[in-house]
């Protein structure tokens, strides 16, 4: 059984756009079309006389796949027309299966030379976590969604682990483009494309590079023509030029707004706000109010050193959620003291006056103390034992808000 | 006995002059840890906090006969740092260190192959042996001496159980934080491996994550090894497909590594796994008696 999914092994914070992914990858060699990025349908005409071609290719840039089924990709035969589908396409919101029902406005569309097609194959490149190795992923059955190719023809798919010692071997790239029913020609062609991805991937800190489809045209090329790169936000230090390329509009605002304060926060569906320290604890929580009949409005990650300040920017971040009817904190403390925690709390809600119920559940350091300055605040908190307790109580209270 | 750590450890902290290098090896001495030095390059020759500190891993080990290191340099540094003790050969590392580039890491455990050290985390709370000693950011006083062995991916979801099992009456023998990043040095398979061998542990509480097969594959080969009880738990039952949870690793990949089919796995392969995170130290006095 296929155990991947190439584009969703890792979900880094920083995603770029195709145009960008193609600048990178041209960078090491990687062959991609010809083409220019605009956010002025005016300048289309011009673009597409330059490339010159009697087709060209309009491509809307928004970070979410499946952009071909949901019209964001097109067709131009003329460079007026190339203009009209730029006006149509800039601006437009669009709807596919990844972007979610609202969807993404499209602010900039790339303009890209027609290709004549012979074949399209799959090619990426990624982490295998079990063989702590890097992994190509290729298959003969480019142009679809590798997922479902995964699941219906699993032996399509083909495996090659790259030793970090020697990057990827001539080789062991003939030997996927001949299972690929390559001819000798655009073998050669292969050992250059996957060292270059290669190159890419480790030089970029890349999570994940994927080349769907990578062409095979008539004049016997291997052209990388579209590309997606997911790059290992740990390494974003060391990559000005990738850091540059973060689109702020593709990203939830609140999850802008926290990243600020180095708060973990993902926003989701439900309406219990969500305050815990630790990944894992925070996932938990999440679990127990799902057991308990409710539904999470978020994951928040407060982390394991926060301060009374780091507490108000949580909370304030999660009442920015209009959704949000009644608030659950699971507080762990370790080095995370809970009268520390107390505090902030206590000063965050007098400042921000939240309106909905919040149930406290703390445990470990300082806990007396901090269950003390709690009940000494007057305010309205209600204080949980267990974290069974807390996600009952929360559930009811948010319940309670809803039918009020 | 216990694993890992014991009153015979030699703990040094690579990063010790740092804010937390100092605050945790100071909490790990007063934990009862046997911490003989420290190391960070440049500041050879001085004292902190009363400990001495080396430029070097190796000079360290030359001058202390340490036998476990802990780090705490920041994520730039910090592959580097594993690779020195692993050079020095020193027998355990742990590195607590979060942010870590993958790529480096990739780097790290090339260099690490065929080499002797082993590496805990990074990118996790470390490990401690109750009333024994510790090394990483487990706060000591909330565990009890007693025969439960846990392995965890996360730092906070660990401190749970051991409080759990307080609460019921029982204490632990060594907590192993393995960390939740998509390369680690030791895995939940190594963990429970150790726990095996070790005749004071008589069961273990593993606790997992959505994201990547390492449960899959602790589940196989409990089934084939391990004959100890095994209490289970899966965070991130109810996380959206496709979304980061803070770890790196903690990502559910289309049909594989979500925490339904983990707790299949487990089940199948005899673990007592509990759906809710609260149960975990209630289930283990019911199994144990």
């Amino acid at each position: 059984m296929a155990r991947f999914v190439a584009s969703q092994e890792f979900r880094p914070y920083v995603k770029i756009h195709e145009y960008q992914a193609k600048s990178v990858l041209a960078r090491f060699g990687v062959p991609v079309p010809r083409g220019e990025v605009i956010s002025n349908p005016a300048e289309a005409p011009a673009v597409a006389e330059r490339l010159g071609t009697s087709v060209v290719v309009v491509k809307a840039q928004i970070h979410a796949g499946g952009r071909g089924k949901g019209g964001g990709v097109k067709l131009a035969k003329s460079p007026d027309e190339a203009e009209r589908i730029a006006r149509q396409m800039i601006g437009m919101t669009l709807v596919t299966h990844q972007t979610g029902p609202e969807g993404r406005k499209v602010q900039r569309v790339l303009i890209e030379e027609g290709l004549q097609i012979e074949r399209e194959l799959y090619l990426s490149l990624l982490i295998d976590r079990a063989a702590g190795r890097p992994v190509i992923i290729a298959s003969a059955a480019g142009g679809m969604d590798i997922e479902e190719v995964a699941a219906k023809e699993p032996g399509k798919i083909l495996r090659e682990h790259v030793d970090p010692a020697t990057g990827v071997l001539p080789f062991q790239a003939r030997k996927l483009a001949f299972a690929m029913g390559l001819d000798a020609g655009p073998a050669g062609k292969m050992v250059k494309v996957l060292d270059a991805i290669y190159k890419a991937f480790i030089e970029t800190d890349a999570s994940l590079v994927e080349i769907n489809p990578l062409i095979l045209t008539k004049g016997g090329d291997l052209i990388a023509l579209d590309a997606k790169v997911t790059v290992d936000d740990n390494a974003l230090y060391r990559h000005h030029d990738i850091r540059e390329f973060r689109d702020l509009s593709e990203e939830d605002p609140l999850e802008v707004e926290a990243s600020k304060f180095s708060l973990n926060y993902i926003r989701l569906d439900g309406n219990i706000g969500c305050m815990v320290n630790g990944a894992g604890l925070a996932m938990a929580t999440m679990d127990i109010i799902k057991l308990a009949g409710g539904e999470p409005a978020n994951f928040l990650d407060v982390g394991g050193g926060a301060n009374a300040e780091q507490i108000k920017n949580a909370f304030r971040i999660l009442m920015a959620d209009k959704n949000v009817k009644a608030v659950f904190i699971n507080i762990f403390g370790g080095i995370l003291r809970c009268d520390v925690l107390a505090a902030g709390v206590i000063a965050a809600v007098k400042e921000l006056g939240v309106p909905v119920p919040i149930v406290i559940r703390m445990e470990g350091t300082n806990v007396e103390e901090g269950k003390r300055m709690l009940r000494e605040s007057k305010l309205n908190f209600t204080t949980a034992d267990s974290m069974n307790e807390g996600a009952e109580r929360v559930v009811a209270l948010a319940a309670s808000e809803v039918r009020a | 006995m216990a694993v890992l750590l014991d009153k015979n450890t030699r703990l040094i902290v690579q990063g010790l002059t740092g804010r937390e290098g100092t605050f945790h090896a100071k909490q790990a001495a007063a934990y009862g840890t046997n911490v003989v030095g420290g190391v960070t390059p440049g500041k050879g020759g001085t004292t902190h906090e009363g400990w001495p500190v080396f430029n070097s891993v190796h000079d360290a080990i030359k001058e202390t006969g340490a036998n476990a290191t802990v780090i705490f340099v920041p994520p730039p540094f910090a592959a580097d740092a594993v690779m020195e003790a692993t050079d020095a050969g020193i027998p355990l590392a742990v590195c607590i260190t979060e942010g870590i580039p993958v790529v480096d890491m990739l780097r790290a455990f090339t260099f690490m192959k065929e080499k002797k050290t082993r590496l805990v985390g990074p990118n996790c709370p470390g490990v401690i042996t109750a009333g024994q000693a510790k090394a990483g950011i487990i706060p000591g006083h909330i565990l009890r001496e007693g025969r439960v062995g846990i392995v965890s991916k996360s730092g906070t979801l660990t401190y749970e159980a051991i409080h759990q099992l307080s609460k019921v009456g029982m204490g632990q023998t060594t907590c192993i934080g393995i960390g939740g990043d998509p390369l680690i040095g030791t895995t939940h398979i190594d963990a429970l491996e150790l726990f095996g061998n070790d005749p004071d542990t008589d069961a273990v509480i593993m606790i997992g994550e959505i994201g990547g097969t390492a449960e899959q594959e602790a589940a196989a080969w409990i089934k084939q090894n391990f004959s100890k009880p095994v209490v289970g738990f899966i965070a991130g039952q109810t996380a959206p497909p496709g979304r980061r949870m803070g770890h790196a690793g903690a990502i559910i990949a289309g049909g594989q590594g979500t925490a339904a089919e983990k707790m299949e796995a487990l089940t199948k392969a005899g673990v007592h796994v509990v759906k809710s995170p609260a149960d975990m130290g209630a289930k283990m006095r019911e199994v144990l008696g």
